[in-house]
């Protein structure tokens, strides 16, 4: 495989990995506000003392954002970086 | 909300019996109002002596490391208006303000998946180096520079606003003059210390802000065994089960998505933010500073909602709209409440700086469009010296200063949170799809570039107008032509449906065939830093 065909893989990795990752966050978050637009009652039942579900899934979109960008993260470092230094210098 | 609420109080504390020392001036507040502009002054001075060309002036010589920016984006994020505003807005509606809170942070992965790396390694000082990467450079620069001051306009008219109200405040000056103080000592710190001075203006404040919020949150919390849970059922005690649930912020579910978009695809297409990232040596150190931000900026939002249910159970609703009827006061008296007249003086410069560092950010980011992207690559050609480009930078920063501050004098009676959106909803609009499309679609043309942008800017700005906030609040029609507050929804597709039927239907060979070496560069960088010439088309 030459180099350019390594540049094209790289490329299509980085691409899938950044799109999954993309759709994933936005149908967590849009399916968050739609379920405070269309599911109101729903989000007001307690879970807990004090914790409504609403509050629940509120915090857990930010915890699901920290996690994908923690994926991302360790996925670029992993191997996203490693393949980047194998072409520099040829490419 | 809508309403000019800080003056509003001041009118009606003189009146109404209100036991808070906030219509006094606290000596505390201006204490640590004078230490942080000295502070930040002292550095200035350093920077200054290390500013000499445009790439010190507009990107700190590439010299931020990846937690610094970290620290430098989320201090350039977390305006007065999040601190403030979504305190508020949580202490009198409870669980409704978490919904903007959740928007202003989730636009953060977004940036980390599909933007930050590649700006960093196709631009040089803004985020037209991108956009103009393969294209024609002086129509899309024209097009990204309109999208990118319409931005930073109505950005800096929500920050001056919101700074003049605090300042006029807390040390009872006038407003104007509390608008040409902050202008004046801002226009300081950008004239003569750059990049490099804003940046650690940014982390001084960021640090400071999250101290703050830290220590209020922890006393708010004590007197709940440090369990949020006992605090919200304190509050659904006191106010109904109501507050923990969706209650009547979000009325319209379109509305609300429409909202939701612009906060989401938004930040990915401020220009002060995009700037942040060629601070940084390179792309690794770009996505570490993105993993810091998400996790400071998260962490942050967290605490102001913690903040907004202390405020509405401690300090009580109605004590709150006593003093403000939009609630921007919440944070600031559950602060003179459980740690008195000294830790509201402390809390309050925190807020004051909060501002002077996002008003610089976006001043450096509006003159890097006017010099960088008008003067050099259109009016120039690209062809202009270093001295030049940073004499050209300078004055360009001292416009905007002076307009920042007419803005701000102009626009007193404007409700800051409104006008935040609004930028987001611009940003997303404009700026986000051709961004985007520049970097991922080998079809992108020129003119599909400028079609999206000014398509994106003028249809965000005409909805705008013709929607309920303007028509019905500040007109008082019976009906707005556009049935939505929030532009996002129609704006930010139709800047993507534009842009792409454009580029099929005026195909630029030229365009596709540089795209190659855009992908290469994408994951390559250059090894050192992308010059003029990579710009110039042959």
């Amino acid at each position: 495989m030459n180099s350019f065909d390594e540049l094209r893989r790289l490329n299509a990795a980085r691409w899938r990995i950044a799109i999954g990752l993309t759709i994933t966050m936005m149908v967590l978050y849009f399916g968050f506000i739609l379920l405070v637009a269309f599911r109101k009652s729903l989000l007001a039942t307690l879970v807990s003392p004090g914790l409504s579900l609403g509050i629940l899934l509120g915090a857990l979109v930010i915890v699901a954002a920290w996690i994908l960008v923690w994926v991302y993260v360790r996925w670029a470092n992993r191997h996203y970086d490693s393949g980047v230094a194998a072409l520099r210098g040829r490419l | 909300m809508g309403q000019p609420a800080l003056r509003q109080w001041r009118g009606c504390a003189a009146g109404a019996v209100v036991t808070s020392s906030l219509d006094e001036p606290n000596l505390i507040a201006i204490a640590g109002f004078f230490i942080f502009i000295v502070l930040s002054l002292g550095i200035t001075y350093l920077a200054a002596r290390r500013t000499h060309n445009a790439e010190h002036f507009y990107a700190a010589g590439r010299s931020i490391t990846g937690l610094q920016n970290g620290l430098a984006l989320a201090g350039d994020y977390m305006s007065a208006a999040s601190f403030l505003g979504i305190a508020g807005l949580v202490a009198l509606s409870g669980f409704d303000g978490l919904i903007y809170a959740i928007g202003f942070l989730v636009g953060w992965p977004i940036v980390m998946f599909l933007i930050a790396e590649p700006l960093r390694n196709l631009g040089r000082f803004t985020f037209s180096d991108v956009v103009a990467f393969r294209l024609r450079q002086a129509p899309v620069r024209v097009a990204a520079a309109i999208g990118s001051l319409a931005v930073v306009a109505f950005y800096l008219i929500a920050q001056m606003v919101g700074a003049g109200h605090l300042i006029q405040l807390i040390f009872g000056l006038p407003y104007e003059l509390a608008v040409i103080i902050v202008g004046t000592v801002m226009l300081a710190y950008v004239l003569f210390g750059g990049m490099l001075a804003t940046t650690w203006v940014q982390i001084i404040k960021s640090v400071l802000l999250l101290v703050g919020a830290f220590l209020l949150a922890g006393l708010a919390l004590a007197q709940f065994n440090f369990n949020p849970l006992a605090l919200f059922q304190a509050a659904s005690d006191q106010y109904g089960p109501g507050v923990l649930g969706p209650g009547g912020l979000v009325s319209d579910p379109v509305d609300a998505l429409s909202l939701g978009m612009a906060l989401m695809l938004g930040t990915a297409g401020l220009p002060h933010i995009l700037m942040r990232f060629y601070t940084v040596p390179d792309a690794r150190t770009a996505r570490t500073s993105v993993s810091y931000a998400t996790a400071i900026i998260g962490v942050f939002y967290l605490l102001t909602f913690i903040l907004g249910f202390g405020a509405m159970v401690i300090v009580g609703q109605d004590q709150i709209r006593n003093v403000d009827a939009g609630g921007n006061m919440a944070a600031l008296l559950l602060a003179e409440t459980v740690g008195g007249p000294g830790f509201l003086g402390f809390i309050s410069a925190v807020a004051f700086a909060t501002i002077l560092a996002v008003v610089a950010g976006l001043t450096l980011a509006g003159a890097a469009a006017l010099s960088h992207d008008l003067w050099v690559h259109v009016i120039r050609d690209g062809q202009a010296s270093d001295q030049e480009q940073l004499r050209v930078a300078r004055v360009a920063s001292a416009l905007l200063g002076v307009l920042a501050i007419v803005l701000g004098i102009a626009f007193e009676e404007q409700n800051v949170a409104y006008m935040v959106g609004l930028a987001f909803a611009i940003a997303a609009s404009a700026n986000f799809p051709a961004l985007l499309l520049s970097i991922f679609w080998r079809g992108f043309t020129t003119r599909g570039a400028q079609a999206s942008m000014l398509t994106g800017t003028v249809s965000s700005l005409l909805l705008i107008y013709l929607s309920p906030t303007i028509q019905v609040d500040v007109l008082g029609n019976a009906a707005a032509v556009f049935p939505l507050r929030n532009p996002g929804i129609v704006s930010i597709p139709l800047a993507f449906v534009v842009a792409i039927v454009v580029a099929m239907v005026w195909p630029e060979p030229e365009a596709a065939s540089g795209f190659s070496e855009l992908e290469r560069r994408v994951h390559l960088g250059d090894g050192e830093p992308v010059t003029d010439d990579d710009f110039r088309n042959s």
